[in-house]
């Protein structure tokens, strides 16, 4: 299995941009044209072509064999994927939006995770789950949340989530691969964000972080659309003299740890940065592992930025302002340099 | 009853203005309810409409024009203090239960005055005391707490009853099996009201659902009936009779309700896979229209009378409007307010 370095191609030997949606309809279509028995099953995944527009154009190219409409029935979705995962097909099954897994978390939790193991390792579950997530929409409490470290939580799922598009389309490809249960989770906000990707094949990695910017003086630890907010702290900041590293984890189950040690042992510094609920959320995990690990190279407690604890509100100026943005990750970075929390 | 026949009027073209005697039933002011009802549920999503299109506010708008006949028709035959359970697509349902268009319209502007203080938007708006227990983002998701409801009533022996108004969409989900066999096994008073509008976003109902969602009835024990969701008349007889059954103690009944959603699935959707002629086809069977032919041909009621509810119509929206974007914004100190009794 040929895997490239994490790192995105540098600009000049990129050949052109896409949106993060084409980027993952070509992981798609790729592997399915590698793989006979790889198929997506999901809602208004076929004549719709996708809600999110990410399998468009693939029912005329596939069909309705590969590309299966279902009706209404999240947990038969969840469960249409292991069945035939365990059956020797490959499946890809989208949720139209994360907040609706909640109908298949039997599926999900009690099934597709635990089969493997209950069964003494004699089952295998080449499944990938896809669901956008985030808020940012207007699309209120039920259509906006961020679930992931539910996922994170219950072994026997990868968790998974792109901030590039480069990252989504070599994510995927590695997700439809793998013998196992692996969640992908597309952060809405990003769909429609250009990026670039080269022409040929190439994989990321499942359980690699990236640094997505260089820096000395803190580290910011964080994932999917977060890490733009992250970059623009670190850009506006940079102006000041201050040297902010950004951590792309790109993968919650497995965490790479190492790179998350390697980057605070550096900047003796960390914030941790998602998007979901800060209490309990899996940026929780994260900055428990540095404590544990990196204690003595700590300059600072480890802070967090998350969500507000609420759900996410629809008017426009409470939605906004229940989740992070740039003002608050440069607000985090201050408290952390200036020992003021 | 279980095996009664659908009151169907299946494959007629929906051309058939007869109220086959239900409208000399009606008092005139019920009469006058009913267009109003229908002709504000119509007016308050044009306006919703032009204010999206204006970038006057956003999300999901789901439109219900070309349905009112089945939320005014259903709920012309509850009480005031019955309850529903609603949809995403929830605006004429709100409506129909009474609800204040210009706190509706605050709501969709993300205003504090809005029946959910902005937090929830168009996919949330409830009101608890007119008996309207919340839209729902989630399909299927309202089945289930009818039920719920219906259980309340039968223990509390309130005597009230509840609706659960549902789309095609849902009935594929384990929520309606769960929730309508439960009320079902219990003899709660709950009517299941599903309006099959013949789509989910691109997905046709017969395609989502194996066989037609009213034949389910018989599966269950309850009654059921298939009905032209676009006759007020057929709504009304059906929903009555289905509400004083549950009120008598005899159980839920399952009403398959025909109807189109004249737009598309959200405001912003632009797909095609509606015909124009099958469009064109269902609007000339508009509901409102039906209603006013039938009407004005019973002579109960004159052009005067529809004009003067217009009238009233169109200032209750002109304040509604204004109401809205004179309403302040709520502030950032609310976010984490509401989430828990304090
Ligand atoms: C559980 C769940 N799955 C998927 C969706 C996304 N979705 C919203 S509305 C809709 C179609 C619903 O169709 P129907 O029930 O017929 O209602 P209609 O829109 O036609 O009024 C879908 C798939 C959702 N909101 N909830
Ligand atoms: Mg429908």
């Amino acid at each position: 299995m040929a895997v490239t370095t994490p790192q995105a191609p540098a600009p000049e030997t990129a050949t052109r941009e896409i949106f993060m949606s084409e980027a993952l309809r070509e992981a798609i279509d790729e592997e399915m044209t590698r793989d006979p028995t790889v198929f997506v099953v999901g809602e208004e995944v076929g004549v719709w072509g996708g809600a999110y527009a990410v399998t468009q154009g693939l029912l005329e190219k596939w069909g309705p064999d590969r590309i299966v409409d279902t009706p209404i029935a999240e947990a038969a979705i969840a469960g249409l994927g292991i069945g035939a995962a365990l059956t020797g097909s490959r499946p890809i099954a989208e949720f139209m939006y994360s907040d609706f897994m909640g109908i298949a978390m039997d599926q999900i939790v009690n099934q597709a995770a635990k089969n493997r193991y209950m069964f003494g390792g004699k089952a295998k579950l080449p499944l990938t789950y896809r669901a956008p997530f985030g808020a940012g929409t207007g699309n209120a409490a039920q259509h906006t949340q961020s679930l992931e470290a539910w996922f994170a939580h219950v072994p026997g799922l990868k968790v998974i989530t792109a901030s590039t598009p480069y990252d989504a389309k070599g994510l995927l490809k590695s997700a439809i691969r793998e013998d196992n249960v692996v969640i992908m989770f597309e952060h809405k906000a990003i769909y429609a964000m250009r990026g670039h990707v080269p022409e040929g094949e190439y994989l990321v990695p499942i359980g690699v972080a990236d640094v997505k910017r260089e820096g000395d003086d803190v580290s910011v630890i964080t994932y999917a659309r977060q890490t733009h907010h992250a970059l623009e702290a670190a850009e506006q900041l940079a102006a000041e003299g201050i040297s902010v590293e950004v951590v792309d984890i790109r993968s919650l189950y497995p965490l790479d740890t190492d790179t998350v040690l390697r980057s605070v042992r550096k900047t003796h510094r960390a914030v941790v940065l998602y998007e979901a609920v800060r209490f309990g959320g899996f940026g929780a995990e994260i900055a428990s592992q540095i404590q544990e690990l990196a204690f003595d190279d700590l300059d600072a407690p480890v802070l967090r930025v998350g969500a507000a604890h609420a759900p996410v509100p629809f008017s426009e100026p409470l939605e906004n302002a229940s989740f992070p943005d740039t003002a608050k990750v440069v607000e985090a970075i201050r408290q952390s340099l200036q020992g003021v929390y | 009853m279980a095996e009664q026949q659908p009151v169907s009027t299946n494959g007629r073209a929906g051309g058939d203005d007869a109220s086959n005697g239900v409208l000399e039933k009606l008092t005139d002011d019920q009469l006058r309810w009913i267009y109003q009802i229908m002709r504000r549920i119509r007016r308050f999503e044009e306006t919703a409409e032009e204010a999206f299109r204006a970038a006057k506010m956003r999300g999901a708008l789901h439109f219900y024009i070309g349905e009112e006949a089945t939320a005014t028709g259903v709920c012309a035959a509850l009480d005031d203090g019955d309850f529903i359970t609603s949809t995403h697509r929830g605006h004429g349902h709100c409506i129909a239960k009474g609800a204040r268009m210009d706190k509706m319209m605050a709501e969709l502007f993300g205003r504090t005055t809005g029946y959910c203080g902005g937090k929830g938007g168009s996919m949330h708006i409830a009101d608890i005391e007119l008996g309207n227990l919340g839209a729902n983002g989630i399909v299927g998701a309202g089945i289930p707490i009818a039920t719920g409801a219906a259980l309340g009533s039968k223990l509390r022996k309130d005597g009230k009853v509840t609706v659960a108004f549902f789309g095609d969409g849902a009935g594929p989900t384990g929520a309606f099996h769960e929730g309508v066999n439960v009320a079902a096994t219990m003899n709660l008073p709950a009517v299941f009201v599903c309006e099959n509008n013949q789509y989910g976003m691109a997905t046709h109902a017969d395609f989502a659902n194996a066989a037609p969602i009213h034949n389910r009835g018989a599966a269950y024990g309850i009654p059921s009936a298939s009905i032209d969701g676009n006759d007020l008349f057929e709504v009304y007889a059906t929903a009555r009779e289905a509400i004083d059954r549950a009120r008598r103690g005899e159980g839920p009944t399952l009403i398959e309700s025909r109807t189109y959603r004249h737009k598309g699935h959200t405001v912003l959707d632009q797909k095609n896979y509606r015909t124009k002629e099958e469009i064109a086809e269902w609007v000339a069977r508009d509901p409102i229209e039906r209603f006013v032919r039938a009407v004005n041909e019973s002579e109960r009621l004159d052009e005067d009378d529809f004009q003067a509810i217009d009238g009233q119509i169109e200032r209750e929206i002109e304040h509604a409007v204004a109401f809205a974007e004179a309403s302040p914004w709520p502030t950032v100190d609310v976010i984490e307010r509401d989430v828990y009794v304090e």
